[in-house]
């Protein structure tokens, strides 16, 4: 068997599971839709204006640091594979590219790019 | 493609044993939950759950039937179809992991060459149903909690996949099963020992990945009321309740898999194939319930600094350190 196909089978079935108790809910469950029940809840208060508020800059600032770490983990991995076959031609090509990573973060270490108050 | 019957018997086989493998799972999961509550009772000198059938044993089934007839609110102002999709891919992507897992040698359910790339790609891809409920709900408490959560995924992904990087430079394959064989063949039998710094740096962020304490932080009870999960009631609720402990059972089977020699133990015992691992996935469970059960939460910035600071510089020696060591060996 395909183990993509059986993945996808598991997967599917996963999803049968969670579909079939949101229409178990629909069928058994009553609705009494009122209009003070369906404004959002922030503890007992009205809410006032929109909830989509700006939020902090440094959440992009952390998704873009992840983006670049991420794709050195993506080289990362089919290094550590073939590890073995490249010896020790590949370890110090690859540290020298995990150090240049390394001057990067020292970088957005110093700059304060993790830092939170 | 020749549809033959034989590929036809092969399909059902499989799915045949993919619902078997869900409904245990589920069943896991569902006690998981008693068991939590059981055993947090138990450490704070309480009783827990005892009404319900004796000792309370049949709870979980009496909390589904119960949030299956609660009503579904759906507030005003909400992005409907994202809204009602979120639970779902939550659930999906922390679930479908299980799949990879090689329970014994003879049974995995899928046999991937890339299992433990797929089982982080879903990890990493459970983060969407968090923004994406967070962001549908139109309330300020779920905006904040995914906002949070989606930062604490993302950071804590890279150490854990730095940790995970170790054990298959040391096992050289990505495939699950092959790493189960590769550490039966190691000196030590299990990667515990020589990788025990990988295996700290998982764990952690294993804890923060599923939103556990010390890193429930996205749901902290206290001060966002549920997080990104707020506006959620009735069974859609319950859906993202099943997807994060379905993460714990997959994180920890994970764990099992990778740093714990997986369906292998000290002897055999004849007639129960899946004795050792459950044994292991019990006991790797009941640490995350005894550590929900003794610290309080981190702060939002000792938990960025533990991540960015602490666990990538570690996991990234830890990595060259196993590179050098089997290069020298």
């Amino acid at each position: 068997m395909d183990p993509m196909v059986s993945l996808l089978i598991f997967a599917f079935f996963v999803l049968i599971i969670g579909a079939s108790m949101l229409i178990a809910n629909r069928v058994l469950a009553l609705r009494r839709p009122k209009p003070e029940k369906l404004i959002a809840y922030e503890c007992g208060v009205d809410p006032s204006g929109d909830a989509r508020i700006p939020f902090h800059v440094k959440f992009y600032l952390i998704a873009l640091i992840f983006l670049i770490f991420d794709v050195e983990i993506v080289f990362l991995y089919p290094w550590a594979v073939v590890f073995e076959e490249l010896g020790w031609f590949g370890f110090v090509e690859i540290l020298i590219f995990v150090l240049m990573l390394f001057g990067a973060y020292l970088y957005a270490l110093s700059e304060g790019g993790l830092k939170w108050e | 493609m020749e549809f033959s019957s034989q590929s036809l018997y092969a399909i059902i086989i499989t799915a045949v044993s993919a619902l078997v493998l869900l409904l245990v799972s589920l069943f896991h999961v569902a006690y998981l939950t008693y068991a939590e509550r059981k055993i947090i009772a138990r450490i704070q000198q309480r009783l827990g759950p005892n009404r319900v059938g004796p000792r309370g044993i049949l709870q979980p089934i009496a909390d589904v039937l119960k949030l299956i007839h609660k009503e579904d609110i759906i507030p005003s102002g909400v992005d409907r179809p994202v809204f009602a999709i979120a639970p779902l891919v939550s659930l999906v992507c922390a679930g479908t992991g299980l799949a990879l897992i090689p329970l014994w040698q003879n049974f995995v359910l899928s046999n991937f060459n890339v299992g433990l790339l797929f089982i982080l790609a879903l990890s990493s891809l459970s983060a969407y149903g968090v923004i994406l409920s967070g962001w549908a709900s139109n309330s300020r408490y779920a905006l904040l909690g995914g906002l949070r959560a989606s930062a604490q995924v993302i950071s804590y992904e890279i150490a854990m996949s730095l940790s995970l990087l170790s054990v298959v430079l040391m096992a050289g394959s990505f495939n699950l099963q092959d790493i189960v064989k590769a550490q039966l063949e190691s000196p030590y039998k299990v990667y515990l020992i020589p990788q025990i710094i990988a295996f700290f740096i998982f764990w952690v962020s294993a804890l923060a990945e599923t939103n556990r304490v010390p890193f429930d932080l996205p749901e902290a009870e206290t001060e966002l009321v549920a997080g990104y999960f707020v506006e959620y009631s009735g069974i859609r609720f319950a859906l993202f309740y099943l997807a994060e402990y379905f993460g714990m059972v997959v994180m920890s089977a994970l764990a099992v898999t990778c740093f714990l020699g997986g369906y292998a133990g000290p002897f055999e015992i004849p007639g129960i194939p899946f004795f050792w691992f459950l044994i292991k996935l019990y006991f790797l469970l009941f640490i995350y319930i005894w550590i929900r059960a003794t610290l309080p939460r981190y702060r939002y910035d000792q938990l960025m600094g533990l991540g960015w600071k602490i666990l990538i510089p570690l996991g990234l020696v830890n990595l060259f350190m196993t590179a050098l060591l089997k290069l020298l060996l």
